[in-house]
C-alpha cells in the first residue's frame, strides 16, 4: 500500500472523530471504523483511549459473543452456592459510561447487533431471561471495528445508522500518521463548554437541506451532524457554531453516507476529475448560490474518495445500501446450527447442547426428596437434562430449466413463462431460492443464479428471448452442475424442467435429432443417479412420448402443461418442496 | 427509565399516531404493526403512547392486573376471591406497556417455575412472565421480524385466545393475557410471516418526511429533548393532558356508537373490491372507523372515517401477489378512489 494513495487529511479527520466522540459521547453514540487490523487501527484506538481518558471502562466484544455475556444473565455457580438467583452483569452494562469495542463487527450476529442497537436507543439493558427481570444502565460509546474486505461484508446497516461517524482507515499506512494526539485538557474544557454551545436556526436548516441534497434519508444523520458541529465548536473554544464547524460535521457525518449528489450544473464538464472537483463548483456557482451551502458542499466533495463522485452521479451507489436480508438466513445458519427452537428433554450427547437453566429448573422440585438431610448440594439426575433444540432449515432451491428454443417459443413459451412466474411466487412464499437456466440455440445459460429476489427473477424471465434449436442435453447438464454445487453447500435442489421434448441439438452443439435425444437421455440418467427431486413439464400441445421417456430416465414425474395448467403445476411443485 | 418523548410532540407521522390512538381507544382492534425506515420514530411513538395513556384500575395484589369491575377475564385467584364473597380492592396504576426485548427467553415470556423458591424450599410456584405483565396493556415488540420463530408462534396463540396457558415443568397455570400487540419492523431486515401480519389489526407504513421544514422541526424538537428532557416534557404537558382527555372521552362514547347499515355495506363493498381474505378485515375496519369517530367526537360513523382508516386496516390483508409491483397501499388507495370518488 502506497502512502501516496491516502487522500490528505484523512488521518486528521480520523483524529478529529476521536476527539469529537470524547467531547459528546452521548450525542454522537459511536463510530464504525473500517480498517484491517494493523498498526494504523491500533494507533487510532490508542488515540481514542487517550481522548477518553484512562479511567473509563473499556470492553471488547468478540464476534461470536453469546447473548448472556452481552446482556447479562444468571450466574450459575453463584446461584448454586447461594441457593437463589444471582445475576451476572453483561458486557453492555460493564461498558457503561465508557467504550464498547465490537471486534469484527461485520460478522456479528443479527441478535447481537439488535441488542447493541437497543442499548444505544435506550441507554439501558432490559433483561428478561433465565427467570430474571432487571434493568441496567448501558450507555457507552460504540466502536464498531469493521474488517470486511469488500462491500458485501459490512457492519449491519441498523447499527451503522445509529453511530454518527464512519471512518475508513484502510487507505492509510503508518507513514501517513502525522497528526498529534488529542489534548485531554482541551477535551475536558470542551465538555464543559458543550451545553452552552448554540446553533443558529438557519444553520440547522442548512444541515437538513444538505441531507436531502445528498440523498440521506434517515433523520438521525442531521441530528448527528448537529451534535458534531456543536462538539467541534466547543473543541475550538467557540460558544456558537461557525461555518467551519458545519463543514466539518457535514464532511464527517454526511460525506461517507452520501448516496446521491445533485446533478452538476449544465455548464460544467460532465466527467470532472475528483481533484478538480473541489475547486470547480465553488468557482462556477459562487455567485448564483448561497455561499455557505457551497463551501459546505465543497468540504464534502473533498472528503469523498476518488471515483466515488462519478458513481454517485450515475446513481449506481444506491444499490450498495440495498443489500439486505439474504445473508442472515443462509450464511449464519451453519455457525449457530439454525435458530433456537425451544428446549426439550434429552441427554447432552452427540453434540447436543445442555440448557443448564432449564435442567436446573427441572431438577428443582425434586430437591427436598433427593437431598439427604443437611446436604446443600443440588441433585441433578439424567432425566432432568434438557437440551437446546435448533431448527435448521436446509434451504430449498428450485432450479427452473426452461426450454426457450424455437419450437417451444412457437408453441407456448409465454404460457411456460406464466407457469414459471406462478411457481416463482410460490417459492417466494416459502422463502425458497430460485435459479433460472434457459437453453436455446447451441447451449444452456445460467440466467439467474440462486436468489431470493423475486423482482430479479421476474425481470430475467420476461427478458428471456425465444428461438433456435433445442440443446436439451446441455440444459440438463447445466442444471446438474448447479444442483450439485447447491447440494455441496447443504442446500436442497429441486429441478423443474420445462420443455416440449423435441431435442435437436446434441451436447457438442452439433445437429441431429437422434443424437440429441440420446444425449438428453444420458444427461437425464446422470440426474437420476445424483438423486435430485424434480418435475418435468411437457409444454408441447400434445403430450410427447419422449417427455415421458425423459422423465423416467430422470426419475421424476412428467406433467403435461395443457391438462395441469399453471395452478396445478404450482401445487405439484409446492408438494415436492414441502 | 429515562423520560419518554411526548407523544404530541412527534412531528408528522399522522397515520401511525392515529392508528396507535385508535388502538388505545378500542383495544379490540387488535394491535398495530408499524413498518418503516430507520430513524422515523417508530419506537419513540410507541413508548410515548405509554406515557400518554390514562391510568387504569387493577385488583390490589393481583399479579395479572385484573380489572376489579370485570366479571369475566379474571385470574383464578381473583375469581375464587369473588366466589368467597370477598370484595376486590382496586388500585390505580399506569397502563403497562411491556417491552419484549430481543433475546428474551421463552420462560420469561410465558412465565415459569420460580427458581428461587424451588431451589430453596422445593416449592412448585409459578412466576408470571411478560405476558402476565402486559395483561390489559400493550406488548411492544421492536424488530418483530427478527424475533425467533417459536416465540412468534407462542405470541400469536396467546394474542388470539387472550389467555396464557402454561404447561411446563410440572406447572399447569392459565391466566388472562389480553393485550394490544404493537410491533415495529424494518422491511429491509426481512419480511414478516403472513400469519403473524394478519393478527395485527392495523398496519401502518411510516416514511421519512421529505419536506425540509418538517425535517428541521423533527431535528429541532429531538435536540431540545435530548438536551433537557424534563423542560421539554413540561412544555408539552398541556397538549398531552388534552390528548389524554380525548382518549378518555372517546372510550366513553365507544359503547354507544353503532355503525349504520350503509356504513356496514360500504365496508363490505370495499373489502369485496379488494378481495381481502376472511371477515377480519371488515370487522377491523368498522372498529377502527368507530374509534376514529369517537376520537373526533362525531355522532355517527361516516364514510370519511371509513376511508381514513381503510389503508391501515386493509393493506396487509390483501391476497399477496408478490409479482405485482404496485404496493398494497396503492391497491387500497385505488379501490378507495373507485368506491368513494376522488
Amino acid at each position: 500500500m502506497n502512502a501516496s494513495t491516502a487522500p490528505p487529511g484523512l488521518w486528521a479527520d480520523a483524529c478529529a472523530v476521536a476527539a469529537l466522540l470524547a467531547v459528546d459521547p452521548r450525542g454522537l453514540q459511536g463510530v464504525v471504523v473500517r480498517a484491517r487490523p494493523g498498526p494504523v487501527r491500533e494507533c487510532w484506538l490508542e488515540l481514542l483511549d487517550e481522548a477518553f481518558g484512562p479511567s473509563l471502562p473499556r470492553r471488547r466484544v468478540p464476534a461470536g459473543v453469546t447473548q448472556d455475556r452481552l446482556l447479562g444473565g444468571l450466574d450459575l455457580p453463584a446461584t448454586l452456592v447461594a441457593g437463589r438467583p444471582v445475576l451476572q452483569r453483561g458486557l453492555l452494562n460493564e461498558a457503561h459510561g465508557g467504550l464498547l469495542l465490537l471486534a469484527m463487527a461485520e460478522r456479528a450476529s443479527r441478535s447481537a447487533i439488535a441488542q447493541v442497537c437497543a442499548a444505544l436507543d435506550f441507554g439501558e439493558v432490559i433483561l428478561e431471561r433465565d427467570g430474571l427481570t432487571d434493568r441496567h444502565p448501558a450507555r457507552s460509546t460504540v466502536i464498531a471495528l469493521d474488517e470486511g474486505l469488500d462491500n458485501d461484508e459490512r457492519v449491519a446497516p441498523a447499527l451503522a445508522e445509529r453511530l454518527a461517524f464512519l471512518v475508513d482507515l484502510d487507505a492509510l499506512s503508518v507513514r501517513d500518521l502525522d497528526a498529534l494526539g488529542p489534548d485531554p485538557a482541551a477535551i475536558e474544557a470542551a465538555r464543559c463548554r458543550l451545553p452552552a454551545v448554540t446553533c443558529a436556526a438557519d444553520q440547522l436548516e442548512l444541515l437538513c437541506a444538505m441531507a436531502i441534497r445528498l440523498g440521506i434519508d434517515s433523520l438521525r444523520m442531521p441530528g448527528f451532524a448537529l451534535c458534531t458541529a456543536r462538539a467541534a465548536a466547543a473543541l475550538a473554544g467557540r460558544l456558537e457554531v461557525a461555518d467551519a464547524d458545519l463543514g466539518l460535521a457535514l464532511r464527517l457525518v454526511f460525506g461517507p453516507r452520501a448516496s446521491v449528489l445533485e446533478a452538476p450544473a449544465p455548464e460544467q464538464a460532465p466527467p470532472p476529475q475528483p481533484e478538480a472537483e473541489a475547486d470547480a463548483p465553488a468557482e462556477g456557482e459562487c455567485e448564483t448560490q448561497q455561499p455557505l451551502e457551497d463551501r459546505v458542499l465543497e468540504a464534502i466533495e473533498a472528503a469523498l474518495p476518488a471515483g466515488l463522485l462519478d458513481a454517485l452521479r450515475e446513481g449506481s451507489l444506491k444499490a450498495r445500501s440495498r443489500r439486505s436480508g439474504g445473508r442472515g438466513e443462509g450464511g449464519q445458519a451453519s455457525m449457530v446450527r439454525g435458530r433456537p427452537a425451544g428446549v426439550r428433554t434429552g441427554r447432552p450427547e452427540r453434540g447436543a447442547r445442555l440448557d443448564l437453566v432449564s435442567t436446573l429448573r427441572a431438577a428443582a422440585p425434586w430437591q427436598p426428596l433427593r437431598r439427604p438431610a443437611g446436604s446443600q448440594r443440588v441433585y441433578v439426575q439424567p432425566e432432568d437434562c434438557r437440551i437446546m433444540r435448533f431448527r435448521q432449515r436446509s434451504p430449498t432451491t428450485s432450479i427452473f430449466v426452461v426450454d426457450a428454443s424455437g419450437s417451444a417459443a412457437l408453441h407456448r413459451l409465454a404460457e411456460a413463462k406464466g407457469a414459471v412466474e406462478m411457481l416463482l411466487a410460490e417459492c417466494y412464499v416459502r422463502r425458497d431460492q430460485v435459479a433460472l437456466i434457459a437453453f436455446r440455440g447451441r447451449g444452456a445459460e445460467l440466467l439467474l443464479p440462486p436468489t431470493r429476489s423475486l423482482v430479479r427473477a421476474r425481470r430475467c424471465l420476461s427478458a428471456l428471448p425465444g428461438g433456435g434449436g433445442t440443446p436439451l442435453a446441455s440444459g440438463l447438464d447445466a442444471a446438474r452442475e448447479l444442483a450439485l454445487a447447491l447440494a455441496r453447500r447443504g442446500g436442497r435442489p429441486l429441478l423443474v424442467v420445462l420443455t416440449d421434448g423435441k431435442p435437436n441439438v446434441a451436447r457438442d452443439g452439433g445437429p441431429g435429432r437422434e443424437r440429441a435425444a440420446a444425449d438428453a437421455l444420458a444427461s437425464a440418467r446422470t440426474l437420476r443417479a445424483a438423486g435430485f427431486d424434480g418435475l418435468l413439464v411437457d409444454t408441447a400441445p400434445r403430450p410427447q412420448a419422449f417427455s415421458i421417456e425423459l422423465a423416467t430416465a430422470m426419475g421424476v414425474t412428467a406433467l403435461p402443461l395443457p391438462t395441469s395448467g399453471a395452478v396445478g403445476l404450482s401445487r405439484v411443485v409446492g408438494a415436492l418442496a414441502g | 427509565m429515562s423520560v419518554a418523548f411526548p407523544f404530541t410532540a412527534i412531528v408528522g407521522q399522522d397515520e401511525m399516531k392515529l392508528a396507535l390512538l385508535a388502538a388505545a381507544v378500542d383495544p379490540g382492534i387488535g394491535g398495530v404493526m408499524v413498518f418503516g425506515d430507520r430513524g422515523t420514530g417508530k419506537s419513540t411513538a410507541v413508548r410515548a403512547l405509554a406515557a400518554l395513556l390514562p391510568p387504569m384500575k387493577v385488583v390490589e395484589g393481583c399479579r395479572y392486573g385484573c380489572d376489579p369491575a370485570a366479571n369475566e377475564d379474571l385470574c383464578t385467584e381473583c375469581r375464587s376471591k369473588l366466589q368467597d364473597g370477598l370484595r376486590l380492592r382496586a388500585r390505580q396504576v399506569t397502563v403497562p406497556v411491556v417491552d419484549l426485548p430481543l433475546g428474551a427467553t421463552e420462560d420469561r415470556v410465558v412465565g415459569a417455575l420460580d427458581l428461587e423458591r424451588a431451589l430453596a424450599h422445593g416449592e412448585k410456584a409459578y412466576e408470571p412472565g411478560l405476558l402476565a405483565r402486559a395483561n390489559r396493556g400493550f406488548l411492544y415488540i421492536d424488530e418483530v421480524n427478527l424475533l425467533e420463530d417459536h416465540l412468534v408462534d407462542l405470541l400469536l396463540d396467546v394474542a388470539a385466545s387472550g389467555e396464557n396457558v402454561v404447561e411446563r415443568e410440572g406447572l399447569s397455570v392459565r391466566h388472562p393475557a389480553r393485550f394490544v400487540l404493537v410491533g415495529s419492523g424494518n422491511p429491509e431486515e426481512g419480511e414478516l410471516r403472513p400469519q403473524l401480519l394478519d393478527r395485527f389489526g392495523l398496519s401502518v407504513e411510516v416514511r421519512t418526511p421529505e419536506e425540509l421544514g418538517t425535517r428541521v422541526e423533527v431535528i429541532r424538537r429531538r435536540d431540545a429533548f435530548e438536551r433537557d428532557p424534563s423542560a421539554f416534557v413540561k412544555r408539552w404537558q398541556a397538549d398531552e393532558a388534552h390528548q389524554r382527555q380525548r382518549i378518555l372521552a372517546a372510550r366513553r362514547r365507544l359503547a354507544r356508537l353503532e355503525p349504520d347499515d350503509d356504513i356496514l355495506e360500504l365496508a363490505a363493498r370495499l373489502c369485496m373490491a379488494l378481495g381481502t381474505d376472511g371477515l377480519r378485515g371488515e370487522l377491523t375496519l368498522i372498529r377502527a372507523a368507530r374509534a376514529l369517530a369517537c376520537l373526533e367526537g362525531a355522532r355517527r360513523i361516516k364514510a370519511e372515517h371509513l376511508r381514513r382508516m381503510a389503508p391501515a386496516a386493509l393493506r396487509h390483508r390483501l391476497r399477496r401477489n408478490p409479482l405485482d409491483e404496485s404496493g398494497s397501499s396503492v391497491r387500497v388507495e385505488r379501490a378507495l378512489t373507485e368506491l368513494f370518488g376522488s
